[in-house]
This record gives C-alpha cells, sequence and structure tokens, in this order.
C-alpha cells in the first residue's frame, strides 16, 4: 500500500503548483543561466562577433570577460570599489541597451549554512540592485534572485576560488 | 501475553494503535535495561531468531522481517545482534517456551521469537516476544495484523517495541526520511526531493530534475513537506503532499521565501522573507495564510524552528556581526541570544523533547554538528567535519542525521552522504542512498 502510493507519485508530481509559471526550465534549474556561460571566467574574451546588447558584450566590458559581475568580501553584502567601478560600466551600457531587462543573480562561497547563504546571496543581489536603480535604471528592469551556495562558478577550497564564487551576476533575460 | 493491532491494508497511515497499549511482563527485571542517557553504552547482545512460519512463504518472510528488526537494533548502536549460526533452539521449537538455560550459554540477555501466519482475508498475523532469558520472563509482547506488502513497517515496529521496552525511550524505527537527492556536476547540481525509509528502503523519488529544490522538512501531524523550490525561477516555500503528489505554493509575496519549518501543531509554517536587502522571520497560518512578522530588522535572520511547545523560536541571525543563535517568544519578544562559543552558528533546530537544539558550526575553517540547551549552556559538539551540515533529529530526540560533504576521488566535484549519530556524539553510520544526499529531515513515527 505505502508502495503503492508511493508509486502513484511519479504520476502526480508533474502537477506541479497551483500557479500558472510560464516555464520550469532554464532559470529554475539555472544551469546555464548562473553566469557561467560567460565561463571559462573570461580567458579569450570573444571578439568582434559579441552581438550588441547581449550577455556577452555585457561581460566584455570588464577585463577578462567579468564585466558582467561583481565580486565580495568573505560574509560581506556591501560593495568593493572595484564592484562599484564595474556596475558604473554597466549602469552605461543598461542606459545604451534601454530594452534589456536583467536579472541580479546573488552567490556565496561554500562556507556557510545553505539558508544564511540564501539571505546573504538575497543581500548581495539586492546591494547590486540599488546601485543601478541610483544611478537611474528603472527598477523595473531589474530582478534579483539568490542561489546561496548552490551554484559555485568554480569548484575548489582555495581563497581564490571561494573569492570567484561570492558575486553577484548581471544576466540579461 | 500479547496485544492486538491492526494495519488497515488500504490506509497505513491510519496503521498501527500506539506501542503505549503493549502488555509488559514483570517491569521488575532490572538486568536488561540500557540507560541511554549516558555517554557511552555497552552495547546489549540480544538474539534476534527468525519468527516461525507453518508455510514456505510464511517462514521466509518470518525470516525477512527477523533481519530488519536485527539491523535495526544492531544500527543503534545500542545492541548486538548474536550471530545466528550460534542459536541453538529453532524457530519451531521456540514457539513452546526458550530454553532459557541454553540460550544463557551464548552469553545474550535479550531473546526475540515471533511467528507468522496468513489469515483468510490474505492479511499477515505476526507475533512476536521479547525475552530476559536472565530471569526468565517475557518483557514485551505485540500481535500485528498487515498487508504483506507493509511487512518492513512490522518489523520496524517489532523493533521500536524491543528498543521501548530496553531503553524506556521512544523508538525511531517506524519513521522515515526526506531529503534531497543530488546528482549532476557541482558547479550545476541537480537536486530532487526523495524520500524513504530510515534505514533506506523504499527509496522513491518525489520531484523531477527540472526544479531546484532545497531544504524539505516534515510536517509534525500530516503527511505534507515543506520545502524551498525555485519552480518558475522564483526561490520560494512550497508545501508537498506526500499521498496526493500535489505541490502548492504556501503564497505569493514580492520577495523570496526560505528556510521554511512546521510549528509543532502543523498549523503554522515559519521561515524568512527577504525584505529588501535583509531577510526577516515570518509565520504563515496554513488555514488563513494570514501572515505574521516575527522579525524585523537590517540583518539576515533565518532558520527558524519552534520549541515542541510552540512558545518560542530559536532561529540565526547576523544581527550582531556573524551568525548567533537567538531564542525568542514566539511572538517576537523576549529575545535572547545563546551562541557564544568560537566561530559562527547556523540552522538551530529544536529536539523533540525540548532539552537541547542541534546547530552547525563554523569555526577555523571547519564545520561542526553540536547541541546546546535553549538556555545557552552545556554546548557541545558531537561531529567535527570538513564540511557537516544540516542536523535533525529522530522524533525521540536521542538521535540525529546529518549531511557531509567531501571532495569526491577524482578531486573535481563533490560527494555528499547522510550520516546518522547518536546524542552522544558515537555510533556514527552512514545512511544509504541511492545518489548523492543532504539536507536530511527526519519523520515523527508513522501513525
Amino acid at each position: 500500500m505505502y508502495v503503492k502510493l508511493l508509486s502513484l507519485f511519479a504520476a502526480v508530481v508533474l502537477v506541479a503548483a497551483c500557479e500558472t509559471a510560464p516555464s520550469d526550465t532554464g532559470a529554475a534549474t539555472g544551469i546555464g543561466r548562473t553566469g557561467l556561460t560567460t565561463g571559462n571566467n573570461g580567458i579569450g574574451t570573444s571578439t568582434g562577433s559579441v552581438r550588441p546588447g547581449s550577455q556577452d558584450d555585457l561581460a566584455s566590458l570588464g577585463g577578462q570577460g567579468t564585466g558582467d559581475r561583481v565580486f565580495f568580501q568573505y560574509d560581506r553584502a556591501d560593495l568593493t570599489p572595484e564592484g562599484r567601478a564595474t556596475l558604473d560600466r554597466q549602469a552605461g551600457w543598461l542606459r545604451q541597451y534601454g530594452q534589456v531587462t536583467v536579472t541580479i543573480e546573488g552567490h556565496t562561497d561554500e562556507r556557510g549554512t545553505r539558508e544564511y547563504n540564501i539571505g546573504l546571496g538575497n543581500s548581495r543581489a539586492t546591494a547590486v540592485r540599488n546601485y543601478l536603480t541610483a544611478l537611474g535604471i528603472d527598477a523595473n528592469r531589474v530582478a534579483v534572485i539568490s542561489y546561496g551556495k548552490e551554484r559555485p562558478a568554480v569548484l575548489g577550497d582555495s581563497d581564490q576560488t571561494w573569492s570567484q564564487n561570492r558575486r553577484g551576476v548581471t544576466l540579461v533575460n | 501475553m500479547t496485544a492486538n493491532h491492526n494495519i488497515d491494508a488500504g490506509r497505513w497511515v491510519a496503521a498501527i494503535l500506539a506501542l503505549a497499549l503493549l502488555i509488559f511482563a514483570a517491569p521488575a527485571s532490572a538486568e536488561l535495561h540500557i540507560d541511554i542517557t549516558r555517554g557511552v553504552v555497552e552495547p546489549i547482545p540480544i538474539a534476534v531468531t527468525n519468527f516461525y512460519g507453518a508455510g514456505g512463504t510464511e517462514a521466509q518472510m518470518g525470516q525477512n522481517i527477523a533481519k530488519v528488526v536485527s539491523a535495526d537494533l544492531e544500527r543503534s548502536g545500542l545492541f548486538k545482534p548474536i550471530d545466528p549460526a550460534a542459536f541453538i533452539q529453532n524457530p519451531a521449537a521456540l514457539q513452546a517456551l526458550p530454553r532459557f538455560a541454553d540460550w544463557r550459554l551464548l552469553h545474550t540477555q535479550g531473546l526475540v521469537t515471533g511467528a507468522v501466519t496468513r489469515e483468510g482475508d490474505g492479511r499477515l498475523r505476526v507475533e512476536f516476544r521479547l525475552w530476559d532469558v536472565v530471569v526468565e520472563q517475557q518483557l514485551a509482547g505485540l500481535t500485528l495484523f498487515a498487508s504483506p506488502e507493509t511487512w518492513r513497517r512490522i518489523a520496524h515496529k517489532v523493533a521500536d517495541a524491543v528498543y521501548k521496552r530496553i531503553t524506556g525511550e521512544e523508538g525511531y524505527f517506524d519513521t522515515r526520511i526526506v531529503y534531497i537527492a543530488e546528482t549532476g556536476a557541482a558547479t550545476a547540481r541537480i537536486k530532487r526531493l526523495a524520500i524513504m525509509d530510515q534505514d533506506g528502503e523504499n527509496h522513491q523519488f518525489l520531484t523531477n530534475d527540472r526544479t531546484l529544490v532545497l531544504t524539505p522538512r516534515f510536517s509534525p501531524t500530516n503527511q505534507e513537506i515543506t520545502y524551498l523550490s525555485y519552480y518558475g525561477g522564483k526561490p520560494r516555500v512550497f508545501l508537498f503532499n506526500i499521498e496526493s503528489g500535489r505541490q502548492e505554493v504556501v503564497g505569493d509575496f514580492p520577495g523570496m521565501t526560505f528556510a521554511p519549518r512546521f510549528s509543532p501543531d502543523g498549523n503554522t509554517v515559519i521561515m524568512s522573507f527577504s525584505t529588501g536587502s535583509n531577510s526577516n522571520i515570518h509565520a504563515l497560518n496554513l488555514r488563513t495564510r494570514g501572515v505574521t512578522q516575527i522579525t524585523n530588522g537590517p540583518s539576515i535572520d533565518t532558520s527558524p524552528s519552534y520549541s515542541p511547545d510552540g512558545k518560542r523560536i530559536v532561529f540565526e541571525s547576523d544581527r550582531g556581526g556573524t551568525q548567533q543563535l537567538y531564542i525568542m517568544n514566539a511572538d517576537g519578544s523576549g529575545l535572547q541570544r545563546i551562541s557564544f562559543g568560537q566561530g559562527r552558528y547556523g540552522g538551530p533546530v529544536w529536539s523533540p523533547r525540548g532539552d537541547l537544539i542541534a546547530f552547525t558550526r563554523l569555526s577555523g575553517g571547519k564545520f561542526a554538528i553540536g547541541v546546546i540547551r535553549p538556555d545557552g549552556t552545556g554546548e557541545r559538539t558531537l561531529v567535527e567535519s570538513h564540511h557537516a551540515e544540516g542536523p535533525t533529529w529522530a522524533p525521540n530526540g536521542r538521535v540525529l542525521m546529518f549531511f557531509r560533504e567531501t571532495a569526491s576521488a577524482d578531486g573535481k566535484g563533490r560527494v555528499a552522504r547522510l550520516y546518522s549519530v547518536n546524542l552522544s556524539g558515537g555510533n556514527e553510520r552512514r545512511v544509504p542512498t541511492p545518489v548523492d544526499g543532504s539536507d536530511p529531515a527526519w519523520s515523527p513515527l508513522i501513525p
């Protein structure tokens, strides 16, 4: 019976949620939308063929293709001077491409409990959003999401990898 | 002497009545008792014999049940099952009376016997007795009726009865674990809800691989789970009904909702709401869907957990600069910090007994699972590890489960595994899962 009941799950699991979210792919899992797409962390930034207004175009604003992201200190959600400089460039870009909307993903390194890191990722993403809107970008163009420590950009247990994972990534929707 | 109970074949949730109905023989036999409140316990030797069955299928079932009972008791760390090869009386002969003098030669103290018969309606009738071979007395007895496919639950009930009779504490074997099953690359982990018996059997995936889900917790009263889902690209708290498979968002709020946990009466889900760059604790009444904000400050307040009487809440907050544990009344008044040790404290979970709070601590680059009293005294570390996190309590408050992450063999990824550990910090055991596992949550005893 218990077994029978459980076998029912397979059938009904797909009947997810009493809501009408348009899509359960991409952003839901975060695969391919976590800022990893600009990947290689920028080694060999593409040149020439970048489509204006695209994610690659945004990423190319910064050295090594990291123009789409800012990095944070350990357990901090306030922007660094370098981060503010990156966001200044992003704001200019967003003014240039006024039709583009973005989602700011907040990420943490692995040091920290899962739930705290979700809160910390939210604080980081919100710090990015607040900075961009303070520069005049319409708040309706900038959404936030926190992945906490669920989507590290790189794997490893060193200050170097952790510092790459503590990030706010601006993703073109 | 036995008490009769009935597992309704169609509705396992309404299964067996409380074990409190057990009728015990002579409670005076002091020899066979374990005080599990002591730190290190010498396991009690016990002989779990195959339950007698007159026919082939009944005998096979009797053997299967004995195996599960023995495995449950062994895994608790409190019992040392004796190798059946040494047994000197067969299941049929044991139906009369154990030859106690012979069993004593095996240096066993406890003896479990039983019988399986098939009723006219196809149900199994399972009888069991626990004997103290030193004082030659029956300590416990129980008769269960159940449909054959629930035989594992019968075995767990028998193990629970043995555990209870000998430790004086409720057992925890007839329980389930919901957890997050993990597959895929570390940078793009696929996470699904999964459920299994406490020993890893009857494993089922509950959600598909398209939506990131995290931090499931059992309802104390219903066959329901609350968890965080990224469904539709929005991190929000959901409910999952185990019987129907229905998933439902608890409410549509402007920001993210996360870190859910049920109140002890099952009527409320307490969780964090993101409010701008802050996270504050809110309680959502599941009947009215009304929301009460409980904390309000420029900080990350999360991982709330009610005391068993529902009057207080423990949570973590970085309001003092780093993550620490705080206790407040359920309405948010009477706030007190309780953690003052080295490092950062997170993920507090109040024991179902009320006496302790389990937590995850980070200090010196290491994770630890520990417990602390609600008044902030008596802090104790149970497990220290490169990465151990997410404790959950067995319903009797004597055993915890948690997960541990280690580097994979090729160094390119992570391995996540579930473990149980006794409250003493001893008897750490791997809990088997078909794929990687994290975020375990222990169910109450199945009714």
